[in-house]
């Protein structure tokens, strides 16, 4: 099954090493991989989408743990949560034929932020499945598409959420345990923007 | 500056005389001018007594912040920690630290390989229960110490290495003897760290100690650049003391697992403790022995627990899985039990986990939340430090006579399946005259009464010693369990004899692993320790062997190996020894290298094929054992004059 971690981890070189090295030790692929500064200072927000068997989410939040810049791991699972990825999509277009781009990029809500003279370049933001889809009807004209770059997923809970990552920075708070979130039913992850 | 480094220099070489004065193991070097091998400490003692004794002063530089050097905050951030041996090879990356050496209060030995470094920190944790340290140069002294560092690793052993690396400037260039040695021991350390800056140096290290300690226990790799060895900075000691350890966020013990675990045990009718390295990281002999002996529950312990229960003791079982005996792994397949107590279910203690314990509910005490449920499935998981936990549950465990459960009717049944078998894999194999290695074992233990930290190679000769040395207290029997590595006896006994001078040391060898190590030969003589070394020689490697006779039909690959006298080469060093041949001869030799001042070598020439019984093939379970024949083959063709 798709595992999805969301880990708060030391913003240090080498870092993003070591939870790399810790997938790699475990034989398990990394779908998607996203960093970026987050809320606390000195802290790196990171999603990791990966393929593993159901079991292995507890193993594999232990082991991040075990990872000395590892602050906070948080494993998304069924958890009801807002996931999105950003794609840029270069696409071949001479004049005649940006129209009908522009149509579908209407159609997908995603914008155009790059134009000239041979190409466009169209700037996405959504669900995997979304992204997908307008990739898949870009193709659908042969050597249209020169190139892609995605994101990669980002993964948020929705709702309040007390990150353990407030009292592991001190924050000193009532609550014993961090709160488990049950599986909601309407929890299609993203689909709510 | 330079007056407070003159008063500092003065106060850390006095306090370098009091520690060798009060060092057992070092008192004989004034004395013995002779020894050419001795330069090195002459120095010291020189300057030793060219100070002023003034012991107050001796930890100013702990209390009283001061400007040293990147090499001299290493060695006195190490002192402040409690360091006083380290074992280590010098280099032209870390020669700065060298340099400084002699104004700390740490004796240095100087290994012959580095890996030898990193075996001798890890013997001296495993022995003392205190980190042990190393330290190399860059490029390949680093690169040595991997073997080492692996090691550890893989038996949660807690051990500093310290590396010098190039200057910062060039890090990154293919400088000479330049490494990534954090790199490459990414994934066989606990953490490392890479220090470019003198002022982050003393943070780091108190750091990297708080690491390899804490927790589950394991090496900790700090690799620092000649640049940061040799600039100035501030060092506080109390500033830099690490932010208070945080235990792993996944560790849980609530009051529902512990009244589940209390329940299972009291309505367990077959139970089987199985005891682990935990027992003795975590310090929970007492509670692991009140548990079994107030709940009649029987123990059984994997390699690395040998010595958390006492052999001796009724309830025990000695050690499971592939070499265990037939009675432990029948008794784990029938239990309806398993209490696990700081152990891993490890692949040499289960067998193949289709058909391990299947009519067994399990409880698992184990610090490392990633170990639940990785190779066996668990009923209950109490995670957390294994003494900790055990207090817990202890108050809940009533007695026989008091709510608790009556466990006489399967312990009768676990003694009633020893008989036979206790005779045919293990006990009183007739000698005929023969050597063999599980009479050498026994013997040892006899004669010394069980009271010697025993370390071991690996191989044959490694299980033969877990089956015939009983060890009754925990840190007398040190071995590479996890990764398995040849080589390590000789250099952790170094360490182990470091940490406890006043205990009798054996190291026990094969003749294969001894070769891999034989240079720390020489480190014995310079540092003029007494161990006595058992050689186990069959003229094979032999453990291999033993699976090509069973699996790979007797084609003895690369197997017969040929060694150099072991007598001679021990008499090269200058280290006396014998060779034995007949079990007539055992006792006299062991008497005589433990008579002997100083190490002693003893070459024990055994039978060529002999193999380790009861054996189960790995991946098969744990009911599927290959037993000793009835009539062993070796009995008859032996020739033994």
């Amino acid at each position: 099954m798709l595992h999805t971690f969301v880990a708060y981890v030391e913003d240090r070189p080498g870092v993003l090493t070591r939870v790399a090295s810790l997938f790699r030790r475990l034989n398990i692929n990394i779908n998607s991989l996203t960093v970026g500064r987050s809320e606390r200072p000195g802290l790196s927000r990171l999603t990791l989408v990966c393929e593993a068997s159901g079991e292995a989410g507890h193993r594999i939040r232990a082991s991040l743990f075990k990872l000395e810049n590892v602050v906070d791991v948080d494993d998304i699972a069924q958890a009801p949560s807002v996931t999105r990825e950003l794609a840029l999509i270069k696409v071949a277009a001479s004049p005649r034929k940006r129209a009908q781009i522009f149509d579908l990029v209407e159609v997908f809500r995603a914008r155009i932020v790059d134009l000239t003279s041979e190409s466009l370049m169209i700037e996405m933001t959504g669900v995997e499945s979304k992204i997908e889809g307008l990739i898949e009807v870009l193709r659908e004209d042969d050597g249209q598409v020169l190139e892609i770059c995605r994101s990669g997923k980002m993964t948020m809970r929705r709702g309040h959420h007390v990150s353990s990552v407030v009292k592991a920075m001190g924050v000193v708070d009532g609550e014993a345990a961090e709160p488990e979130v049950e599986p909601a039913a309407d929890s299609v992850a993203g689909e709510a923007g | 500056m330079g007056h407070k480094e003159n008063a500092k220099t003065q106060a850390n070489a006095s306090e370098g005389n009091a520690t060798e004065g009060g060092n057992a193991t070092e008192g004989g070097n004034a004395t013995e001018g002779g020894n050419a091998t001795e330069g090195g400490n002459a120095t010291q003692s020189g300057n030793a007594t060219a100070a002023t004794t003034n012991a107050a002063d001796s930890q100013a530089h702990l209390t009283t912040p001061t400007r040293l050097t990147g090499s001299e905050i290493l060695w006195a951030t190490l002192v402040g920690e409690g360091v006083t041996e380290v074992f280590g090879y010098p280099g032209g990356a870390i020669l700065p630290a060298y340099d400084a050496l002699r104004k700390f209060p740490i004796h240095h030995v100087l290994v012959r390989h580095e890996q030898g470094a990193a075996h001798m920190a890890d013997g001296y944790a495993r022995a003392s229960g205190k980190v042990g340290v190393a330290v190399a140069t860059s490029g390949p002294g680093a690169t040595n110490l991997v073997t080492g560092i692996a090691t550890a690793m893989l038996d949660s052993i807690p051990i500093v290495c310290i590396t010098g690396n190039v200057s910062s400037k060039v890090l990154g260039t293919d400088a000479f003897q330049e490494v990534d040695i954090t790199g490459i021991t990414l994934p066989v350390t606990k953490h490392n760290f890479l220090v470019s800056k003198a002022e982050d140096l003393a943070r780091v290290l108190r750091e990297a100690f708080q690491i390899a300690r804490s927790g589950r226990p394991g090496p900790v790799l700090v690799d620092i650049t000649k640049d940061a060895q040799q600039a100035t900075a501030e060092f506080d000691f109390e500033a830099a003391k690490p932010r208070a350890y945080r235990p792993h966020p996944m560790l849980h013990v609530d009051d529902s697992g512990l009244a589940q675990a209390a329940e299972l045990i009291r309505n367990s009718k077959r139970p089987v403790i199985l005891a682990g390295h935990g027992v003795m990281e975590s310090g929970a002999m007492e509670q692991i022995r009140t548990l079994a002996e107030r709940a009649q529950i029987p123990v059984g312990l994997t390699l690395l627990g040998l010595g958390g229960f006492p052999a001796s003791h009724p309830l025990s079982l000695g050690m499971m899985g592939m070499h265990g005996e037939a009675w432990v792994n029948e008794a784990i397949q029938e239990a309806d039990l398993l209490i696990a107590c700081g152990m891993r279910f490890d692949d040499r203690v289960t067998g193949t986990l289709a058909t391990y314990a299947t009519k067994a509910k399990k409880i698992h005490i184990e610090v490392d939340p990633s170990e639940i449920n990785k190779n066996v499935k668990v009923d209950v998981a109490l995670v957390g430090d294994l003494r900790e936990v055990l207090e817990q549950l202890l108050p809940r465990i009533g007695s026989r006579n008091n709510g608790g459960r009556d466990g006489s009717a399967w312990l009768k049944t676990i003694e009633a399946s020893k008989g036979a078998v206790a005779v045919r894999d293990i006990n009183n194999l007739p000698d005929s005259g023969h050597l063999y290695a599980a009479h050498v074992m026994h013997d040892l233990w006899r004669i010394t009464g069980g009271n010697a930290v025993v370390v071991t190679d690996v191989g044959q000769h490694q299980m033969w010693e877990a089956q015939y040395f009983h060890h009754d207290k925990p840190r007398t029997l040190i071995t590479s369990g996890g990764l398995g590595t040849m080589g390590f006896a000789l250099p952790a006994a170094i360490g182990a004899k470091f940490a406890c001078p006043e205990k009798e040391v054996w190291v026990v060898a094969g003749d294969g692993g001894f070769q891999m190590t034989a240079a720390e030969l020489a480190t014995i003589v310079q540092e003029k320790i007494k161990i006595n070394i058992a050689i186990i020689n069959n003229g094979y490697l032999g453990m291999v062997r033993q699976w090509q006779e069973f699996f790979y039909e007797r084609n003895y690959e690369s197997t017969p190996l040929v060694s150099p006298d072991f007598v001679k080469l021990a008499d090269a060093h200058g280290i006396p020894g014998r060779a034995v041949r007949k079990r007539s001869e055992v006792d006299s030799a062991v008497n005589a290298a433990r008579s002997a001042t100083g190490a002693f070598l003893l070459n024990f020439m055994v039978e060529k094929e002999d193999s380790v019984y009861p054996m189960i093939p790995a991946g098969s379970g744990l009911h599927e054992m290959i037993r000793r024949p009835d009539h062993d083959p070796l009995e008859e063709t032996a020739d033994d004059k």
